[in-house]
């Protein structure tokens, strides 16, 4: 935990967005993550769409789970209210929060210990119901927090760290959230902002589940050459592809690739993955191409990335359930109480 | 001796057989007839085939507590004609369906066959049909024998039908066919009877569960969030249904919403995001439920979230007998999560207190910013009790609790969410969307400052946690009171009890004066204890508890909480599912008498005196 407060310091030259707000603005405590972790990447990007989209802070609330990327939304838009909430139920709070006043937006961030495993559940039916939010998974294939486990992200028969081996399948987050009926579902990567920033900004304007999964390398825990999490696995995969970015150890891995074009990204301690970004003409109508081109991009030891599935028909949990348009948190008493006269009526019908 | 207005009757079913709804028209035909009376359902785990019962007790005097002992035990089911007959008092009647004649083997009962099935095959083709109007021909047969108003019988068929009209036409055909067969070929010495009563005040015959769940509508509950369980899903059913008859808009649109949850876990996570969001919102299960909501209960706890959960408590321990009643959460309930936690609960006594005091739960919850849960049962919630008719208060208006408003942060040069301002332990909160730059904050599980800032400083998390306290300490003034109700006598004998309980104890205290014992009562309605419970204890050199668990959980709380004398509070115990009967607290407390030689010589002492 770090004790350093962040210094303001006034740039009056700072590009302001149409609310006549800086990205300033938008930012949040120092983080505490690891130097050069990828979450950091995502609370900029995150910072940066926010700003982009001119959102007002107070109307947006972030929720997240239990984790090192639940903590990072105390790294953005310090306007905003945040929820922390318990290990893997953020799903559940941020569905009684948007049932309570539809009217704001809503951003939840998670990980994969916190979405893949004690929260898979609460996971798959915040995705059926539709919930108008924006869910980030910010995807390392580890615990962090409780220092190098296993997710079930995790690769199959990739090593952790003292050398054990992860005997079980992994689950692919996105797939998952087409099968459960999101409306809108990308991948990207932590250091590719400028595929990320506008997926987030899509994602915001998009009514309906968005999810994300954005793959963010672990540099402590899961850096080891059998995980596609990993920066080895990216160098072993180093074939013909777009370009290679090595970085020093404990800074931001930042990329850069075209559309339809696939790269390979080295992490802190070396490794590789092969991320494949999705060309112009991919077609993100279908949920039967989405999830066959996951997967076969999966076999060929790639991640595909960009916009996996959108589902032009917007539509949200308050649709479905026919909710009042004024939020519930604003209804008056007289609005919700049914008074003295109804309390005859209802005597009568127990009589 | 002829019995009128005075006795038990007991049908013995087979579940999924169409005998609930025959059940329920039967009792609440005596209850039009203005006599007091309390159906009990006594149902398994199971949708068809197996044993059910419904009890119905009939009593002039008011009683509505269970009684020991069967007048009249009407067998429909062969399964269990072996151990019914056993419950038949002797000079008693077991009714049974003669259609294949059988023998039970007791002198000392009064059997008698009608030809249900006969009929039924005799004047309906479908055998469905057959089926279901066995028990309408029943209900006829009874309505001679026991001299039931036909008229208000055939209005209950008719209201009952009244969605499928078509069937209100067979039914009374059916009705007719028992009444038929009861005139012309049963004998007219039936010793039990119902007659017309006049009451002395109006009254309703009305579920708990159904008025909790009406009850979170007066309190301005828009979120409810649930997993199936039984005996709370007909709360969230009963919400759902007043829902969409008060809080429709003109457009279809509803002002509220209700959501099967995934498990408990979710519908409690959701109940506190709606909360945390400003809306009044809540969750309801029974103990298997609250044990998966702990955790959830802990951070609403700490993090100071309002929240209103419904406990409608069964049997246990562990899953125990689902469709069974008991009261013996409230350990679990009181203490629910990890680290230093505690709830505030909620004993209604009744369905009138189950509907207003789920309203004032909201209150309660908003102004402490605590989970509140409130302490019902399966005999209280799923059974249909006689209690005066539902109040409303006009002028009564929402507490809120302290909620700041954009104006007021504007006016605020400084705040902190868990800043003690006003000294009761109670800090200000703020609802996301509020205001532009002002009164965000990170709530947060982890331990905090007073400005919601993450600490690991230990000195200002048991800051944090003292104040939490406070709030509990300090929180009687919100809280229904216990209600005492004294002897004309001056008494040393004191019984104390919460709850579905309550008609028992009544009948029970009644009783027992008779014998020559006078007893003070005290209903304890909610946790933290009041002073009035402390003093009752005070003032009483012998104190009873009465509970419907194993372990006297609300005496071990009263005791440590009160730094009560454990040996001082003695108590009774029921515990085998079934809901307490008075004659059980009178035989419980003879025994102690007879066993305690100061009690007994107090006893003499009075009696004498008297």
């Amino acid at each position: 935990m770090s004790f350093i407060k962040k210094p303001i310091v006034r740039h009056p030259n700072l590009p302001k967005n149409n609310l006549g707000l800086t990205r300033r603005d938008y930012e949040g405590a120092l983080s505490t993550l690891c130097a050069g972790c990828g979450h950091d990447s995502i609370s900029s990007a995150i910072i940066e769409a926010c700003f982009q989209l001119s959102i007002p802070a107070h109307r947006l609330a972030k929720l997240s789970g239990i984790g090192c990327s639940s903590k990072t939304p105390t790294y953005f838009l310090n306007k905003s209210h945040g929820f922390n909430s318990v290990h893997g139920r953020m799903p559940s709070v941020a569905t009684g929060a948007n049932l309570a006043n539809r009217d704001l937006f809503y951003l939840g961030v998670s990980g994969d210990g916190d979405t893949a495993s004690i929260g898979l559940g609460q996971f798959c039916h915040i995705v059926r119901r539709r919930l108008n939010m924006v869910y980030i998974v910010e995807n390392n294939g580890t615990y962090g927090l409780t220092k190098g486990q296993f997710s079930a992200t995790n690769d199959k028969e990739s090593k952790g760290r003292k050398g054990e081996e992860n005997k079980f399948e992994s689950i692919d987050l996105a797939a998952l959230a087409i099968q459960m009926g999101a409306g809108f579902v990308a991948r990207s990567f932590s250091g590719d902002k400028d595929q990320l920033i506008p997926l987030i900004r899509a994602g915001m304007s998009y009514k309906g589940f968005s999810f994300i999964d954005v793959i963010s390398p672990c540099v402590t825990f899961n850096n080891h050459g059998t995980s596609t999490k990993s920066y080895e696995y990216f160098r072993e995969h180093n074939e013909a592809l777009g370009f290679l970015d090595i970085l020093p150890e404990h800074q931001e891995i930042k990329i850069d690739y075209k559309e339809g074009s696939s790269m390979e990204v080295e992490v802190h301690d070396g490794s590789k993955m092969i991320l494949h970004k999705l060309s112009k003409r991919y077609d993100p109508s279908s949920r039967r191409n989405a999830i066959s081109r996951i997967t076969d991009s999966r076999d060929k030891g790639e991640i595909v990335t960009g916009l996996l599935y959108l589902d032009q028909n917007e539509k949200d949990i308050h649709d479905s359930l026919q909710t009042s348009i004024k939020p519930f948190n604003s209804l008056t008493q007289k609005e919700l109480s049914p008074g003295t006269r109804a309390i005859n009526e209802i005597n009568r019908s127990f009589s | 001796m002829n019995k009128v207005n005075d006795f038990v009757i007991k049908f013995a079913n087979v579940n999924g057989s169409g005998s609930a709804s025959a059940n329920m028209i039967f009792a609440k035909s005596i209850f039009r007839m203005g006599i007091p009376v309390s159906p009990k359902n006594i149902f398994p785990s199971n949708i068809q085939g197996l044993p059910t019962w419904y009890e119905i007790r009939v009593n002039k005097d008011g009683y509505i507590a269970r009684r020991e002992g069967i007048d009249c035990l009407v067998a429909l089911n062969p399964q269990t004609y072996q151990s019914d007959i056993k419950d038949v008092v002797p000079g008693g009647y077991l009714i049974y369906d003669n259609t294949m004649p059988r023998k039970f083997g007791r002198k000392d009962v009064n059997i008698v066959g009608i030809p249900m099935a006969s009929i039924c095959a005799e004047y309906y083709d479908d055998p469905r049909q057959r089926q279901l109007f066995k028990n309408i021909v029943c209900l006829g047969a009874l309505s001679i024998l026991l001299k039931m108003d036909i008229s208000i019988i055939k209005g209950l068929i008719k209201e009952e039908f009244q969605k499928k009209p078509k069937l209100i036409e067979p039914n009374i055909h059916a009705l007719n066919l028992g009444r038929k067969y009861a005139l012309e070929d049963l004998k007219d010495d039936f010793n039990l009877s119902l007659k017309t009563m006049r009451p002395k005040s109006k009254k309703i015959m009305i579920q708990g569960n159904e008025a909790a769940g009406l009850g979170c509508i007066y309190g301005g509950a828009t979120v409810a969030s649930w997993y199936p369980i039984t005996p709370s899903t007909s709360l969230a059913e009963a919400f759902q249904k007043y829902l969409n008859k008060f809080r429709s808009d003109s457009d279809g649109k509803i002002k509220g919403a209700v959501i099967q949850a995934e498990d408990e876990l979710a519908a409690i996570g959701i109940a506190i995001g709606a909360n945390w969001n400003g809306a009044r919102a809540f969750t309801t299960t029974s103990g298997p439920g609250i044990s998966l909501m702990s955790e959830f209960l802990g951070l609403a706890y700490f993090a100071e979230i309002p929240l209103v959960v419904f406990n409608i408590q069964r049997g246990g321990p562990s899953t125990g007998m689902p469709t069974r009643t008991q009261q013996s959460d409230i350990i679990s309930s009181a203490f629910a999560s990890h680290g230093d936690t505690k709830h505030i609960l909620l004993f209604p006594g009744d369905p009138k207190e189950c509907f207003e005091m789920s309203a004032r739960a909201f209150d309660i919850s908003e102004r402490l910013q605590t989970p509140v849960i409130v302490m019902s049962d399966l005999d209280m919630g799923m059974n249909d009790w006689i209690v005066d008719p539902l109040e409303w208060d006009e002028k009564y208006k929402y507490d809120r609790g302290k909620v700041l408003k954009a104006k007021e942060l504007d006016e605020l040069e400084m705040w902190g969410r868990y800043l003690d301002i006003d000294g009761d332990g109670v800090p200000y909160r703020t609802i996301p969307g509020t205001h532009e730059s002002k009164g965000a904050f990170f709530t947060r599980g982890t331990s905090h400052d007073a400005f919601a800032g993450y600490t690991e400083d230990g000195r200002i998390n048991a800051d944090n946690l003292t104040r939490i306290a406070k709030k509990f300490d300090k929180s009687s003034r919100y809280l229904p009171r216990s209600i005492k109700r004294g002897s004309k006598n001056n008494t040393e004998l004191g019984i104390i009890y919460f709850g579905s309980t309550s008609p028992a104890v009544d009948e029970a205290v009644d009783v027992l004066k008779d014998k020559g014992f006078s007893f003070d009562r005290l209903r304890i309605r909610s946790f933290p204890f009041d002073r009035k419970l402390e003093r009752f204890i005070d003032d009483h050199k012998y104190v009873f508890i009465l509970e419907q668990n194993r372990d006297a959980q609300m005496r071990a709380m009263i005791a440590t909480e009160l730094e009560k004398d454990f040996s001082k509070l003695q108590s009774i115990l029921n515990f085998d599912g079934n809901p307490v009967t008075a004659d059980f607290i009178v035989e419980e407390f003879i025994g102690r008498v007879k066993e305690d030689e100061s009690l007994s010589r107090l006893i003499k002492k009075t009696k004498s005196a008297a």
